[in-house]
């Protein structure tokens, strides 16, 4: 039971913010020589899942080439570009993101899409411009609840969308533990299926909240903007 | 072969290199402790790629890796001054350009498709061209180098120190959000060989009572978003739940559909993901990457959606599992 007490130092550091990194290393270290290993296995496991989970970094290899696009005007012009589409709101966009995403994901094209190199330089621009035309500058609160909203629709999109594909992570994992723990025959393909209800789920709830968006900036907006730009202003 | 390791070693040179750009920026009051911090992951990168093969001790960079942590906790980095271009002068370039600009951006997943759809079957001499089992990664990576090939001949950028300076500037944005996700994955671990799994799971069987369907489906699929919600990832979870409530109580006593229970017990798993900062790379590592004031924002937004669908697998499982 002891052990244990690593995941309440995980939470207590959470919750009252303490840096992170600090939390997590602290709670590593405090679970590992509770759980009986010595502190140079301690060492070696922080090394070894340092190795071992590169992958999760990996995008950073994308980082220079946006960077070097953005200073060129890629956001700009993801804004302008938005902007001759006018029946195309944040919300509908980010709905559309969502569904490409999860279509996406559900063919196996999980990092086609992804925070560094589509959300950030595209879909944040995109939906923030498409805000734009409708209601002019935003303020930070509305920035701030788009741009959350766009990293949700990535996120959801991936996660109810990938276990619809045959060799992805999650149902293989499933396959082989309990084909090799418990002797069954399960099929990738049965859990895959299986996998499609939530995913119509997914797509709906999230879709129906990304449409909701629309009217909680406009009400947001509205407030803010005591002279709301006019969208044949906006769009000049 | 193209192999994954040439990716993490381009990436730890990366990083080495805008390491010397951060240290040598006057612009930023802590340039030495944030170029030694950057400068450790890249050498770190590199590294690693002994530690897998075991031909290198994994203890050093244990050390090293609680010095990052260090260095990034009590605040020894910070962010220097960023070498770009005002927003007028990107306007401007924004409106010369027009949608070339999307050209090279949009490389990036045309590429990664490319190799997850076709390379991944090419064939050299009866070798694959593309290491097995890591087509997503080369896909993101070989997308990138193209890219960047691409924007810089397209845009007649000749000084390669533009990408580099332009990518630093936003790591530092990032900050100790980027080691994040690698540090999470390393407790996780430890979580597993301390044996939290196993006691998690005894919990799980303690509260569930004999001969009821409905809690048992509950008490899985609620088990499976609070456990994730402790390591950050469903595949965690995933065997300590199954071995504990599952197999035993839903398939064996209550003779489930297999593949309904355990597809829908690791989805309840995912909605988990949604709302945990554990899963840092795809909860905490945006709000940085997006530049949001609120490191929580992508969980708010989540978070009525993840208990939406965790009620939503747990009805699909009721109702059409048994």
């Amino acid at each position: 039971m002891i052990v244990l007490l690593g995941v309440l130092v995980v939470v207590i550091g959470f919750a009252t913010k303490r840096n992170p990194l600090l939390v997590v290393a602290v709670a590593g270290i405090v679970t590992g020589l509770l759980g009986g290993l010595s502190p140079t296995k301690v060492l070696a496991a922080f090394g070894e899942g340092f190795a071992g989970s590169r992958a999760v970094t990996i995008f950073a290899i994308t980082l220079p080439i946006i960077g070097l696009l953005e200073r060129y005007g890629l956001q700009e012009q993801a804004r302008s570009l938005i902007a001759r589409f006018s029946r195309l709101t944040t919300g509908r966009f980010l709905a559309l993101y969502l569904g490409l995403r999860q279509i996406g994901a559900a063919v196996g094209l999980t990092n086609v899409f992804g925070h560094a190199q589509t959300v950030r330089p595209l879909a944040v621009p995109m939906a923030e411009g498409a805000a734009e035309r409708r209601y002019g500058k935003l303020p930070a609160r509305s920035r701030e609840k788009v741009r959350a909203f766009a990293a949700s629709a990535d996120n959801i999109g991936l996660f109810f969308g990938e276990d619809v594909f045959l060799a992805v992570g999650s149902i293989l994992l499933i396959t082989g533990f309990v084909n090799t723990t418990y002797g069954t025959h399960l099929e990738p393909l049965h859990l895959a299926l299986w996998a499609i209800p939530t995913a119509v789920c997914a797509f709906v709830v999230h879709g129906w909240r990304l449409l909701r968006l629309d009217r909680q900036l406009e009400r947001d907006l509205l407030t803010a903007n005591a002279r709301p730009t006019t969208a044949a202003e906006a769009t000049r | 072969m193209i192999k994954a390791e040439w990716f993490y070693w381009l990436v730890g040179l990366s990083f080495l290199v805008m390491a010397a750009q951060m240290v040598t920026d006057r612009g930023n009051p802590k340039r030495f402790g944030t170029g030694a911090f950057w400068g450790l992951i890249g050498a770190g990168f590199i590294y690693s790629s002994w530690v897998v093969t075991k031909q290198a001790p994994a203890e050093p960079l244990g050390v090293a890796v609680l010095v990052m942590a260090v260095l990034a906790g009590f605040g020894f980095t910070g962010r220097g001054t960023p070498r770009t271009t005002t927003p007028e002068e990107r306007t401007a370039s924004a409106a010369r350009l027009g949608n070339k600009l999307f050209v090279p951006a949009l490389t990036i997943p045309v590429v990664a498709m490319a190799c997850a759809i076709g390379v991944k079957h090419l064939t050299i001499g009866g070798r694959p061209v593309l290491q097995e089992g890591s087509e997503t990664i080369l896909g993101l990576g070989i997308g990138a180098v193209v890219a960047l090939v691409v924007g810089m001949v397209m845009l007649r950028e000749k000084r390669p120190s533009v990408p580099v300076q332009a990518g630093r500037t936003m790591l530092e944005a990032m900050g100790w959000a980027m080691l994040l996700p690698q540090m999470l994955a390393t407790l996780g671990a430890i979580f597993q060989v301390s044996g939290v799994g196993g006691q998690v799971g005894k919990l799980a069987t303690a509260v569930l009572p004999e001969d009821s369907l409905y809690v048992a489906v509950v008490v899985y699929c609620v088990g499976m978003f609070a456990f994730t919600l402790v390591m950050g990832n469903a595949f965690a979870a995933f065997p300590v739940m199954t071995a504990a409530v599952g197999w035993p109580v839903l398939i064996g006593h209550f003779h489930g559909n297999p593949a309904a229970v355990l597809a829908l017990g690791m989805l309840a798993g995912f909605c988990g993901t949604l709302v945990t900062p554990m899963a840092a790379n795809f909860n905490i590592v945006p709000a940085a990457l997006l530049e949001l004031k609120d490191q929580y924002g992508p969980i708010k937004a989540q978070l009525p959606t993840a208990g939406i669908l965790l009620g939503c697998n747990a009805l699909i499982m009721a109702l059409f599992a048994f």
